[in-house]
């Protein structure tokens, strides 16, 4: 097998597979940053949705929660499919790299706004008290008291979201958007050595998901010292 | 007219009634202590009093004027007069000491930036903490972070100031620095209600005492009455055996 691959290597190490390897690399953390970003705003504009107690915003709340608890417990692959056949008849032309972030927006809202709502609620009531009698409005508290106080508590569960979610993305190989897990796969039809191909798959997540990692091992350390 | 009058009010958590038509009033500059077992509901009426807790029937009026919890405009005036210290002292934790005690004034009543710090650093002398401005809330004694409490409190130049157990929290050897603290107050014409267990301090600091039990105010008079002639069963029971321990 080491034959195989040491006479292999300096013909799949080429310009053109290199190049081939990086697109799909961007296209795995593109997706994953673009979704997660995107689903980070929203789950934030969610878990302070829920947060409100106003009845005008009852509906509002209802429709939320129902998201949530609707879409955490749907696979990502079911996700991916739906997003397909509903945006392919309404806004033909789309690309498959559009299709599949739209499906991490989608998915990581969800987890994202739970991750978020957790980090708020973990802030003392007193502290919204204290906020309140000293006549703060609910955006100040939220803003001045509350976030700066529950980032400690969101970041870390959020980045190590963020670190799987970059390897479920390659479920979007299903939907035929070449991403790093159907790149390795295209490289082997064309005969390359599976070992070959797919380690140096393997050594690319690695490559995206460790620097992430680490970054979010210095922001607990950073937080937790503050 | 008093500058403080609480009417007939109630108070509910749920189906508990903790509040049951309490009466009672102050005068301006007076500091007037509430004691009595805990649960009696000392620390709700202060709640009610700021707006924290909802009134279920009766009526509160600060300065002649009847206060309306429901309208939010009424509710940002009432507590632009009137402060509130609590048992836990709550100072913001992602906030120095100082920005905790300016962030009203700059952020809230848009004074500028430098005389809130001037006024600040005033009141942290006051209260004994200008050496730590720049300390953060966890890294202070429970002491140091109540009198800090009491400077973000007195930071909004209040003229109603409420005190809720603000010594419970502390070990007894703290307890005196915050008690002092709240004595040096008392002659600058601030209308106070104090919430405490600290009898010897309720005497000396109070011009009259109102007993509670059970959401029902039992007795109110001067300290000397409350505690040398109570004229209920009820006050005599609790203050002897609070005092004789």
């Amino acid at each position: 097998m080491f034959e195989r691959l040491a006479t292999e290597a300096p013909l799949f190490f080429n310009i053109h597979n290199l190049v081939f390897i990086g697109q799909a690399m961007g296209r795995t953390l593109g997706m994953t940053l673009i979704g997660c970003g995107v689903g980070f705003v929203f789950g934030l504009l969610i878990a302070v949705l829920r947060q409100t107690t106003g009845r005008l915003l009852l509906p509002l709340r209802f429709v939320a929660i129902a998201y949530v608890e609707f879409f955490r417990r749907i696979p990502f692959l079911v996700i991916l499919f739906i997003v397909l056949f509903v945006i392919e008849p309404l806004m033909p032309g789309t690309s498959l790299f559009g299709i599949a972030t739209v499906a991490v927006c989608l998915l990581s809202t969800a987890f994202l706004s739970e991750i978020i709502r957790s980090g708020l609620e973990s802030v003392p009531r007193a502290q919204v008290e204290a906020a309140t009698i000293l006549n703060f409005n609910t955006l100040q508290t939220l803003t001045m008291v509350v976030l700066p106080q529950s980032w400690r508590v969101i970041l870390p569960p959020a980045t190590a979201f963020v670190v799987m979610f970059i390897k479920d993305t390659s479920l979007a190989s299903q939907l035929g958007v070449i991403e790093l897990t159907f790149a390795g796969k295209i490289l082997v039809n064309r005969g390359f050595s599976p070992v070959l191909g797919f380690g140096t798959i393997l050594v690319c997540y690695f490559a995206l998901s460790y620097p992430l990692s680490r970054f979010a091992a210095y922001l607990e350390k950073r937080l937790a010292a503050s | 007219m008093q500058h403080l009058e609480i009417d007939n009010v109630c108070a509910s958590y749920g189906k508990l009634e903790v509040l049951r038509d309490v009466t009672l009033s102050a005068d301006k500059g007076e500091v007037v202590s509430l004691i009595g077992p805990s649960g009696s509901g000392k620390s709700t009426l202060l709640r009610v009093l700021i707006g924290l807790t909802p009134l279920t029937a009766g009526s509160i009026h600060v300065g002649g004027e009847r206060v309306d919890y429901s309208n939010r405009k009424n509710l940002k005036k009432l507590r632009g007069h009137m402060a509130i210290v609590f048992q836990q002292y709550n100072l913001f934790q992602n906030m120095n000491v100082l920005r905790n005690v300016t962030i009203a004034p700059v952020k809230i009543k848009k004074q500028p930036r430098a005389d809130a710090e001037n006024k600040a650093r005033e009141l942290l002398e006051k209260v004994g903490m200008q050496e730590k401005a720049e300390a953060y809330p966890d890294e202070l004694s429970g002491g140091q972070q109540q009198r800090v409490a009491i400077a973000r409190a007195l930071a909004t130049n209040p003229e109603i100031l409420l005190f809720d157990e603000v010594t419970s929290a502390l070990d007894p050897e703290r307890v005196k620095e915050v008690l002092d603290t709240i004595r040096s107050l008392t002659d600058e014409g601030i209308t106070m209600m104090i919430v405490s267990h600290e009898m010897a301090f309720v005497r000396e600091v109070s011009t009259r005492v109102a007993m509670m039990d059970e959401g029902r105010i039992i007795e109110v008079g001067p300290p000397a009455q409350i505690f040398e002639e109570p004229q209920q069963d009820r006050t005599r029971d609790f203050v002897s055996k609070i005092l004789s321990h």
